[in-house]
């Protein structure tokens, strides 16, 4: 079986000469399709730029990505990007706030050319959890669990392979948090989807995710899985620190 | 009377309701927010009010004008303030009431007439050059800096002088002197937003760099844009007054108050009102711009949200 | 477990109401407790109006806000009547705060040393030399182990755990006896917060401080806190020890609780909090 993502020897060096700094260094993983890759650390561990060279947002790294077998590069055509979606942290920042929720979800489908929008936004509100009077409002006047639920739509829309996530319910409410981590789930189960998960919450990580990376230093410290994980059976003493959290 | 109070508060509550059912909704909801903040701050209002004043005047000048502004009458030069003439006659028996009333369209032209060409010229080079950056930045806002190292007035009297006189040509000069800080403005205001979360999102979806700007920095810059535009007017109104004055602008017999007070001049000291009425109208008209301007400013600009 | 002192905070029936286009809007609404020498966690998610309550006792609220309270004691003064130069004085000096990123707390032009002497010149009223030698002891005090150096560090040179031993050594030349922190270690790293948090333990154990700790993380509160307040839609809806919080009884407790994705309780589905609206009325 191909994995959904792969990714080898990946590095990606910020700056030049004597002020070159390697954010990611040397960096392999692959997460089979339908399964949650976990990607754990504290801020600056480099989590998130390998999420940014995944997705397109990064285009100068060294190493080979590749999603469902075929690789890709910093130039990506329209399928391939559609194949991989992102969901952003801040659910205030991810959305135009000027662009109600209607004109948010039609951007991607003008974008990839797809016809039927009405039908197709109504039907990713409703996988969403969202009423459809919502498409008319702007971001302003929902809540933060509701924008989330927004950015994810947005994602939704274009049928993606692969989501990745980055930090997806860190600045929402605990009871937010579990409403949108459920949503994921599901989703995940109905659509097959393959995810990505960048957090520095091990709970977080350890309930969404099958295979689960520990970053520090633009490293891997340890990969290990969700029942090695849970059972406290974890080598590394940065892994132990981060799951006993404060 | 009870009904009318219940359907009007009825009204204003559809219209702040989060929960809006329709996209017409939605923009008539934001629109009626922004007329209660215009209500909320006088002076921003009263310039409103002036400016709406003026656009009314200027659209029924013939309606309402009691003379023909060019018709010429040299038995009645000159005639100070009465009832017939109420702001008296000018050296060839106008009545300068009229031409004031005709002037307003000349000023309202010229001014909308930049306002259009700049505002598009000026946020395409500045959003441009924010959103690329590189070497497009680099060049596009050189080229604002050369245009920002000249007073504006001296630029558009230079380049009036160059095009030759007319109104058309005053418009040509003006724009030109009015769209660098409007770049530069554009600019930062992208510079800002190039990186949010949702540009970014657009990005990653395979949005082009039109789609980008159209879409999403657009509504972003147009807030500060408009106010930046609307603070201009009055500059505007002067630059097309002074060009008027020197006799680069609109010409003669065509009613402009720059060259209305700068014929009135020679009579200074014997007709007042001949300088006096339009350069007041050009006081009256600038002062309301910039007061509507800092009040859209108040209003429209996010951060004082 | 700190025992119940006399308490320095007295709030009763505290309310804060907003004026908005659509109509007046209360944040708070009817919130009463009393803060002695102890930490007090203040638990709720955004809009419970547990930021709003800390930034009531200080007087820190926008000019569209109006506060009520049928009592609002801290020591000798009272808050609700006192005048804003009475404010200045319990403010900073009696009072102290601490935010959540103290990257926008820290004057981004002044070196991290002069802004503490500033506080302690303005607030002690001492001279140049004194303040200066007073900032060093209190950076020490915050366990930073080169006070010299960091003295002229400006804020953007200092990591986030950094900016906030800065932060609260800032707080503490005035010694306060109350401080309310808002979300202190929310933008810290994980391994970072667990210092952070011993050092206020440490100081208000120490010194006697009262503290009144809002945030919205749970499990940190339940370890670190003596008593619990938790606050739902601008009400108090239960109090309890810290220790207890297991043992909850009101349903949005247990609902928070139940919510919290757990390594040591792995589930399939986080159970939802099902909000009951006979939560927004006044519990008794």
């Amino acid at each position: 079986m191909t994995p959904a993502i792969c990714v080898e020897h990946l590095t990606v060096t910020f700056g030049e000469g004597m002020l070159a700094f390697r954010a990611v260094d040397d960096v392999s993983f692959s997460v089979m399709p339908g399964t949650a890759f976990g990607l754990v650390g504290e801020s600056g561990c480099g989590k998130s730029t390998v999420m940014g060279a995944i997705a397109g947002r990064l285009t100068d790294w060294q190493g080979k990505i590749a999603i469902d077998g075929e690789p890709i590069s910093g130039r990506r055509t329209l399928p391939q990007r559609a194949r991989v979606q992102m969901v952003f942290q801040d659910p205030y920042g991810s959305l135009h706030p000027r662009h109600t929720i209607e004109r948010t979800l039609l951007e991607p489908l003008e974008i990839h050319g797809l016809d039927d929008r009405d039908r197709r936004i109504g039907k990713v509100l409703e996988q969403v959890g969202l009423p459809q009077r919502f498409r008319y409002r702007f971001p302003h006047q929902l809540s933060g669990g509701q924008r989330q639920r927004v950015a994810i739509a947005r994602a939704l829309i274009l049928s993606p392979k692969v989501m990745l996530l980055d930090e997806p319910t860190s600045a929402l409410d605990v009871s937010v948090q579990a409403e949108v981590l459920n949503l994921l789930k599901t989703l995940q189960e109905d659509q097959g989807l393959t995810y990505l998960l960048v957090s520095h919450d091990m709970a977080v990580i350890a309930h969404v995710c099958d295979q689960i990376a520990v970053m520090r230093e633009g490293r891997f410290v340890e990969l290990t899985d969700k029942q090695r994980l849970i059972a406290g059976a974890v080598e590394n003493d940065y892994t132990r620190l981060l799951r006993e959290g404060v | 009377m009870t009904s009318s109070t219940t359907v009007l508060s009825g009204l204003h509550a559809w219209l702040v309701t989060d929960d809006v059912a329709s996209s017409r909704q939605a923009k008539l909801g934001r629109a009626y927010r922004v007329w209660l903040e215009l209500l909320a701050n006088p002076l921003a209002f009263g310039g409103a009010v002036v400016v709406l004043v003026l656009v009314a005047l200027a659209l029924l000048a013939p309606v309402i004008s009691p003379y023909n502004p060019n018709a010429q009458n040299l038995l009645e030069a000159l005639r100070p303030p009465s009832a017939t003439h109420w702001f008296g006659t000018d050296e060839y028996g106008r009545d300068v009431f009229s031409r004031v009333l005709f002037g307003a369209r000349t000023t309202l032209y010229t001014t909308l007439l930049v306002a259009i060409i700049v505002a598009p010229i000026g946020f395409l080079v500045g959003a441009t050059s924010g959103y690329l950056g590189g070497w497009v930045d680099t060049v596009l806002m050189r080229i604002t800096d050369i245009f920002l190292a000249f007073p504006g007035l001296v630029l558009a009297l230079a380049f009036s002088a160059a095009l030759g006189p007319g109104i058309e040509n005053a418009v040509i000069a003006i724009s030109l002197t009015v769209w660098p800080p409007i770049a530069r403005l554009a600019r930062a205001e992208t510079l800002t937003v190039r990186n949010a979360d949702y540009v970014v999102a657009a990005r990653l979806q395979g949005a082009s760099v039109a789609r980008i700007l159209w879409r999403h920095i657009v509504p972003i810059c147009a807030p500060s844009i408009i106010v930046r535009v609307t603070l201009s007017m009055a500059s505007i109104i002067l630059t097309a007054a002074g060009l008027g004055f020197l006799g680069l602008g609109v010409q003669p017999p065509t009613a402009e108050w720059g060259a209305m007070a700068a014929s009135g001049r020679q009579y200074l000291l014997d007709a007042w009102w001949l300088t006096t009425i339009p350069g007041l109208a050009i006081l009256l008209v600038s002062l309301a711009f910039n007061l509507l301007g800092d009040g859209l400013r108040d209003i429209l600009d996010p951060r004082n949200g | 477990m700190a025992k119940p002192t006399q308490p320095m905070l007295d709030v009763e029936n505290l309310k804060v109401r907003f004026r908005t286009l659509a109509g007046p809007i209360e944040a708070v609404r009817g919130v009463s407790f009393t803060l002695g020498k102890e930490k007090l966690g203040i638990i709720g998610e955004s809009g419970s109006g547990k930021t709003m309550t800390g930034r009531a006792v200080m007087r820190l609220l926008p000019k569209s806000a109006e506060i009520i309270a049928d009592k609002l004691q801290f020591e000798d003064v009272d808050l609700s009547t006192a005048t804003e130069r009475q404010m200045q004085s319990v403010r900073g000096r009696r009072i102290g705060m601490i935010l959540q990123d103290p990257k926008y707390s820290l004057n981004p032009v002044m070196s991290v040393g002069q802004q503490i002497s500033e506080m302690a010149r303005f607030h002690l009223r001492v001279g140049k030399r004194e303040a200066e030698e007073r900032t060093l002891a209190m950076l020490e005090q915050v366990h930073i182990r080169d006070p010299h150096r960091v003295y002229r560090l400006y804020p953007h040179e200092v990591s986030g755990g950094m900016g906030q031993r800065i932060m609260i050594a800032m707080m503490l030349v005035a010694s306060p006896s109350l401080i309310i922190a808002d979300e202190p270690t929310s933008a810290l790293d994980v391994s970072v917060r667990g210092q952070i948090l011993e050092l206020l333990d440490e100081i208000v154990v120490s010194r006697g401080i009262g503290l009144m700790f809002i945030s919205h993380d749970l499990n940190m509160v339940r370890s670190f806190c003596d008593r619990v307040l938790i606050m739902y839609a601008g009400r108090i809806v239960e109090t309890i020890a810290a220790s207890e919080l297991e043992n909850a009884r009101h349903p949005y407790t247990i609902g928070l609780l139940e919510a919290l994705p757990r390594i040591d309780a792995p589930r399939d589905r986080l159970a939802v909090l099902q909000r009951d609206p006979s939560w927004l009325e006044p519990t008794r």
